[in-house]
């Protein structure tokens, strides 16, 4: 096989950085337009309430105030991903404390917010429905009284009250299975809500031009989502409507869909002005999205030489008040819900309910986290019963390129036994495992492992690449850059494609108005979706390239090269070449018109295979090709403070082909981070429907101190056939093995199976205490 | 609500006087009237860090600090540090290092190590650099290549070479 091009693997730094750096990167919230106004927003105080009257006189009189808005105000039009339930403003109902009541617009943010804190609000209480048990129970009093009326995607499989969903995914005979199996482990997992907390709060500035155009400014992961919502939710056709995204500070799955941006469009229709609104970290932590948390019960069953046999797994989530992802985060878990493995017989369901919290939706992992917690721990727990070694029970049962995945689709690329294989030798795995539990002044120490797999793919994509007149490129797609770097890294494809320089590829930030559509920065897809349709668009700049050089050479298009540096030639002539500056000249101004290549397409892989397995109301029919990963992480246990404290990790994932290495480490440090907070620290608190903890001082996530530096990438290349030079994604499959790999670190050292996170050193006293009466 | 004052300060070598309104904060003041938006409102509680800035030559939390107190005060901002030799290895070694991702908290960073450097007798090892950035938070990175670069930095910039200022 020919060498990769230059561009492809290099360590290159992002070219934002430097403005980031700087302090010149333009955020949403540091953007001005010329006679903008300043919006705030007023919060309900109610998880459950009946909206009797609202005085918003005195919030009117307030001088500088020019727009107040209530629910009453603004059109019926409701939007959502699978059932159409939000809308701008509480409509008659609060279903959530925080959820927006009111909106004020004014000529200062002070002003606006004085105003807000005027309005009068007349409640009536209802009885909220504050956990999952209380969603499901018979009598349950429904979160939403109008479920039946809304606009919904079909076949979403809800059965009782408050359900949103209810999906499955089987295969084999399970409870026939039970009998082949020597060892049965059974259990019930709980994981806790956890916040985004990216560090730009959620801003939005719309204004509308004297033609009736909406163009709004905004933190988003998807401008071509964020103009087919505000089309429904306005009532104006897309093409009335531009989406532009400034730098956006972070996002992990909490800007996929809208976020205030129709709640300001409306401030700026009414007012005629510009209009900018800005969360306070309190009111994103209170009004805007969560990860899912979940119950999980799962029984897995294996034969005494470790083969899985049987897999029955029924999982709750959580979606709060409103469904926005639920199904598809449901079914997602579910289709993870296997593992990595080949176990023939599985029930896999699972149900998303309404609660009288705030939203749930997509948090890096998309339903993965929660249910990969729950069936690596009890891959640990066979392994402990079995007295086989963890890694090995992985090893033996592990899924492999050419075989299946639940549901039927091929796998067509695994690098998962060189993850796991890597992780356990450059951790130095035997050896620590030896010496579990030993430790001095009360601490214990412990390693874990987890495996675990992903998707990339979904949905549709697109990319342009144009020659310039000097030869260089312009790429346009729609990736919304979130950090990880995916403007880089579709920069280095096209470079890689056209075998020229990075820096001869210009990009331009997300714009609906000048770029062709993307369905989102989300699924860990950009790098492969995205990158599959620039490599696409530059192989049509190739060969017209190539149809130029053969015209002014007069000889066949196939006779042409593209050489590295931005020339095309004869094959075996080296003398015989033109620079790109001279086709396109010629392309520009003398014959053929400039050169312009476009890609596209919808994730195009093998559909689930509805004969061999039963799947009931999944809302995609082929999601995308496979990722794997494998962490190992080194624990050590207060059992005095219940702290524990990580020591090292080595965290392997196979994506394919590291288009730009150190980003694919950054994606895989800052995923397994998260990741860890999801284990040990990070949980949403809520008493009685009002939120406990809804600041960055009482939600606390990891800092500098709290981590060791001890954190080791390991990139596996496997490459995927149908992937950009073999890539895959990267952005969520670390987060996923971290807790897994920790939980079992945690029992490792101390015997302890800790089957709730976060791992809070309460909850760890509580459990030695326990151990410690039986 | 009472009259807004003027306030007198220094914001990157340059006398201002803008009118705080009364609660207004120096970040207020920074991002609104001076139109520096380096600074970063990630908490407004000084717990994120994202809106460090040096007050007479000590990194602060200016989502902290009352824009009526500011009064007198030298202000830096990340924009002020553009000619800064301690800034500009820390930049070079972050951007090489993939130390920047979604970048809200980076000038924080910036301005908070370059009042470690500027301070440090020697080059900070990476224990020093943690302690250091204990109040910073970084929700994207893991801050394993933050401190790597910051270490690389102090290498560079303390202590190491004549005229540097680390003392």
């Amino acid at each position: 096989m020919k060498g990769l091009p230059e561009a492809i693997g290099a360590r290159l730094p992002r070219r934002d950085a430097a403005d980031k750096l700087a302090g010149a990167a333009r955020y949403t919230d540091d953007l001005s337009r010329p006679g903008m106004l300043h919006a705030a927003i007023l919060g309900s105080p109610w998880p459950s309430a009946r909206i009797l009257g609202i005085d918003t006189a005195a919030a009117r009189a307030l001088p500088g105030v020019r727009a107040v808005l209530t629910g009453a105000d603004l059109p019926d039009r409701r939007w959502g991903l699978f059932v159409y339930d939000e809308t701008p403003l509480a409509a008659g109902v609060v279903r959530y404390v925080g959820e927006p009541v009111a909106a004020v617009a004014a000529a200062d943010l002070a002003t606006a917010r004085a105003a807000a804190a005027l309005i009068e609000v007349d409640y009536e209480e209802l009885t909220p429905v504050l956990s999952i048990e209380a969603a499901l129970e018979d009598g349950a009093v429904p979160v939403h009284r109008e479920f039946g009326s809304y606009e919904k995607r079909p076949d979403l499989g809800f059965e009782r009250v408050n359900e949103i969903a209810r999906q499955e995914f089987s295969e084999g005979d399970v409870e026939a299975a039970w009998a082949d199996c020597d060892v049965i482990v059974e259990g019930v997992y709980q994981v806790p809500s956890q916040s985004h907390v990216y560090l730009e709060p959620v801003s939005a500035i719309a204004e509308f031009d004297r033609a009736g155009k909406l163009t709004v400014r905004s933190a988003n992961q998807s401008v071509n989502k964020v103009q087919a919502t505000l089309s429904r939710a306005l009532d104006l056709p897309m093409s009335k409507i531009r989406v532009v995204t400034p730098a956006v500070g972070g996002a992990f799955g909490g800007k996929s869909g809208v976020t205030v941006q129709p709640l300001v469009a409306h401030l700026a229709r009414v007012t005629g002005r510009p209009v900018k609104l800005t969360l306070t970290r309190e009111e994103d932590f209170m009004a805007m999205r969560r990860r899912h948390p979940a119950v999980v019960r799962v029984r897995t069953g294996a034969k005494a030489d470790g083969t899985l046999i049987a897999r029955d797994l029924d999982i709750v989530y959580d979606g709060g008040a409103y469904a926005e992802d639920s199904p598809a985060v449901l079914g997602f878990g579910l289709l993870m819900a296997r593992g990595p493995y080949a176990i023939p017989h599985c029930r896999l369901r699972g149900r998303a309910v309404y609660t009288n919290r705030l939203r749930a939706a997509g948090f890096r992992g998309y339903g993965n986290p929660q249910v990969t917690f729950a069936t690596e721990a009890q891959i640990d727990e066979l392994a402990d019963r079995l007295g086989l070694d963890p890694v090995e029970l992985r090893l033996k049962n592990a899924v492999e390129a050419g075989g299946r995945w639940i549901g039927g689709q091929t796998i067509t690329s695994c690098g998962l036994r060189a993850c796991l294989t890597e992780a356990r030798d450059t951790s130095g795995w035997a050896g620590k495992r030896r010496d579990g539990g030993i430790g001095a002044g009360g601490k214990r120490r412990g390693v874990g492992v987890s495996a675990f797999a992903h998707i990339c793919g979904l949905l549709g994509t697109s990319a342009t690449v144009r020659l310039l007149e000097d030869g260089t490129a312009a790429l346009a797609h729609s990736a919304v850059d979130l950090g990880q770097g995916a403007e880089a890294a579709l920069a280095q494809i096209c470079a890689g494609a056209l075998d020229i320089d990075v820096d001869r590829v210009d990009s331009a930030p997300a714009d609906s108005g000048a770029a062709p559509y993307n369905w989102s920065t989300g699924g860990s897809r950009v790098t492969y979706m995205v990158g599959r349709a620039v490599m696409q668009a530059a192989d049509a700049v190739r060969q017209q390239i190539a149809r130029h050089a053969a015209e002014t050479f007069e000889c066949a298009p196939g006779d042409i090269e593209i050489r590295p540096g931005g020339r095309a030639g004869i094959v075996g002539v080296p003398e015989r070449e033109l620079s790109f500056g001279e086709i396109s000249l010629r392309a520009h101004y003398r014959t053929g018109g400039p050169i312009i290549g476009s890609g596209a397409l919808v994730y195009d892989g093998e559909a689930f295979d509805y004969k061999e397995a039963v799947i009931r109301n999944y809302p995609f029919e082929r999601v995308g090709t496979y990722v794997f990963g494998a962490h190992v992480v080194e624990v050590e246990v207060d059992t005095v403070t219940g702290k524990v404290e990580i020591l090292r990790a080595w965290a392997a994932h196979d994506v394919g082909r590291a288009i730009n290495p150190t980003s694919v480490e950054g994606q895989i440090l800052g995923g397994f981070v998260q990741g860890a907070g999801y284990a040990l620290l990070e949980e949403m608190l809520w008493e009685d429907g009002q939120p406990v903890n809804p600041s960055m001082m009482d939600y606390k996530v990891f800092g500098a101190l709290d981590l060791p530096l001890d954190i080791h990438p390991i990139i596996v290349e496997e490459p995927e056939p149908s992937g950009p030079f073999g890539a895959k994604g990267i952005g969520e499959p670390p987060l996923v093995g971290a807790a897994p790999a920790i939980a079992n670190a945690v029992a490792h050292a101390t015997g302890l199976r800790l089957r709730t996170i976060p791992m809070t050193p309460e909850r760890v006293l509580d459990a030695l205490a326990a151990a410690a009466e039986r | 609500m009472t009259a807004a004052v003027a306030v007198v300060l220094a914001v990157n070598g340059e006398a201002l006087s803008p009118l705080a309104g009364p609660g207004e904060t120096l970040l207020d003041i920074l991002r609104s009237r001076a139109e520096l938006t380096g600074s970063k409102r990630g908490c407004n509680t000084g717990v994120c860090g994202a809106c460090t800035v040096l007050v007479d030559g000590k990194a602060a939390r200016s989502c902290l600090m009352l824009a009526a107190d500011c009064a007198g005060r030298e202000i830096v901002t990340i924009e002020g540090l553009d000619g800064d030799p301690h800034a500009a290895l820390l930049r070079e070694e972050m951007a090489g290092a993939g130390a920047v991702q979604c970048g809200y908290c980076t000038p924080g960073i910036i301005v908070a190590l370059t009042d470690l450097f500027r301070g440090a007798a020697g080059p900070p090892d990476a224990g020093a650099v943690r302690h250091w950035l204990g109040g910073n938070i970084c929700r994207c990175t893991g801050y394993v290549s933050i401190v790597e670069a910051a270490v690389k930095a102090g290498r560079r910039a303390v202590g190491s070479e004549p005229g540097m200022p680390g003392q």
